[in-house]
């Protein structure tokens, strides 16, 4: 039986790093709140974008606009937007088993180091790696975005998806599979919130809109601005739900500690009351034998 | 007039303005567009300016950056990347960015980066002559 010693060292130990894990847990359940904040304002402005896209749609009928352009697949493009650091639970192990289910010639863009790694180990192609801080602004994420889109334009990619992990609550996160480009139908779109409000979009249709300067126009450059705005709307879902990841990875590993330093007292109290039960007995014994 | 209009301002940080106004003019793409209740449904872009509304006869401003709008009879939404009150503008920072844009812009002439910069100078320009103008009436 290991030595009272042993096991204060031990419980010493665990007890150091419960509180380590306790304090990752507090950090990452402020960052949560922020993150889901953050996720969730953007959600008006998918909603009337989507709005104004789909009635747009109706409008123009079919137009000619290289991001509606399908053209046959040689290079498919993916951004997989992973974490830069784990503790995370299974959160890009996750993620990480869809980017398998990729074809072999895709090329890829990340965001974060977790998901550079695993290309590196597994011998993808890599095309450009960004790196984005916990406060994403949409201007940072527009570098992003717009690296994309003048991929796709210059052919350097046939099409876009984007894997990141959607935030459902605080404790379920589902990897997911986006396909951006080609947007293909107009009717089709969807905004990344996956709330399509059908009954307005009725009533849109029977509008006559005029456009200013005109319907093409106005196409032409909301098109880029969805893009942009979809990229940036996944990337802050994939912050929420990195951060209530590791929230709940964090929180699990500091009751697992606090269970295990229950043990480990309980084993000590053991082991010293056994101590003093022999002692006792020594004792016992040796004034038997004196008297 | 025939009822009222109702103003949605959203943003991709959140929604910042709903409510109910009377009249608005927003800086379009082809000059100042005011819009009153009634209007003809009409989408249009619109660019980093000044949006002013009037409601219960109080008038108010915003800066707004570029973006899109949709007008139908009754209501009014605009999606833009920007829309500040002017009292929330700080002057001195938006000065110290538009300088520190303007001198990265020197440096790249072209290519997303530059019209990046060319729309955060936009921005920056169209709070600090909104806060200028207001202190001018005050």
């Amino acid at each position: 039986m290991a030595s009272t010693r042993d096991i204060r060292r031990r419980i010493r130990s665990v007890k150091n790093t419960a509180q380590i894990t306790k304090a990752m847990q507090m950090v990452a359940a402020s960052k949560m709140r922020r993150a889901q904040e953050a996720a969730l304002a953007g959600r008006p402005y998918a909603e009337a974008l989507n709005r104004v896209l789909a009635s747009l749609a109706h409008r123009v009928g079919s137009v000619s606009h290289p991001f509606l352009e399908k053209r046959e697949v040689r290079r498919p493009g993916a951004l997989i937007i992973s974490t830069d650091k784990g503790l995370c639970g299974a959160l890009n192990t996750n993620l990480m088993r869809e980017v398998t289910q990729l074809p072999k010639e895709t090329v890829f863009v990340t965001i974060g180091k977790k998901g550079k790694q695993f290309l590196a180990r597994t011998g993808r192609e890599l095309l450009a790696d960004f790196e984005i801080k916990d406060d994403a602004s949409s201007y940072r994420v527009r570098q992003v975005s717009q690296f994309l889109i003048e991929q796709f334009l210059e052919r350097k990619i046939d099409s876009l998806s984007v894997l990141h992990t959607r935030f459902v609550n605080t404790l379920v996160q589902k990897p997911e599979k986006n396909d951006l480009l080609p947007i293909g139908r107009l009717q089709k779109l969807e905004a990344g919130t996956g709330e399509k409000r059908e009954e307005e979009l009725k009533g849109d249709e029977s509008l006559q809109y005029l456009y200013e300067p005109d319907a093409e126009g106005v196409l032409s450059a909301l098109l880029p601005s969805y893009l942009h705005f979809q990229v940036y709307q996944l990337v802050l879902d994939a912050k929420a739900s990195e951060h209530s990841a590791r929230m709940v990875a964090m929180k699990s590993a500091t009751d697992n500690a606090k269970g295990m330093i229950k043990d480990l007292t309980l084993e000590y109290n053991k082991v010293r009351q056994s101590g003093i039960t022999t002692e006792l007995l020594e004792i016992a014994t040796a004034q038997m034998a004196m008297a | 007039m025939a009822g009222k209009l109702r103003l949605v301002i959203v943003t991709p940080e959140g929604k910042t303005f709903d409510d109910d106004v009377e009249q608005v003019v927003m800086p379009g793409v082809e000059g100042q567009l005011g819009v009153l209740p009634g209007h003809v449904p009409l989408l249009t872009q619109i660019m980093p300016g000044e949006l002013d509304l009037k409601a219960d006869t109080k008038g108010d401003e915003l800066a707004v950056g570029g973006g899109f709008a949709e007008i139908t009879g009754s209501r009014v939404t605009i999606l833009t990347d920007m829309a500040v009150k002017p009292e929330e503008i700080d002057e001195h920072a938006v000065e110290k960015a538009l300088e520190n844009a303007k001198q990265a812009l020197m440096e790249k002439k072209a290519g997303p980066e530059a019209e990046e910069l060319m729309a955060l100078i936009q921005r920056s320009t169209a709070q600090l002559q909104l806060k200028r103008k207001r202190r001018g009436q005050g």
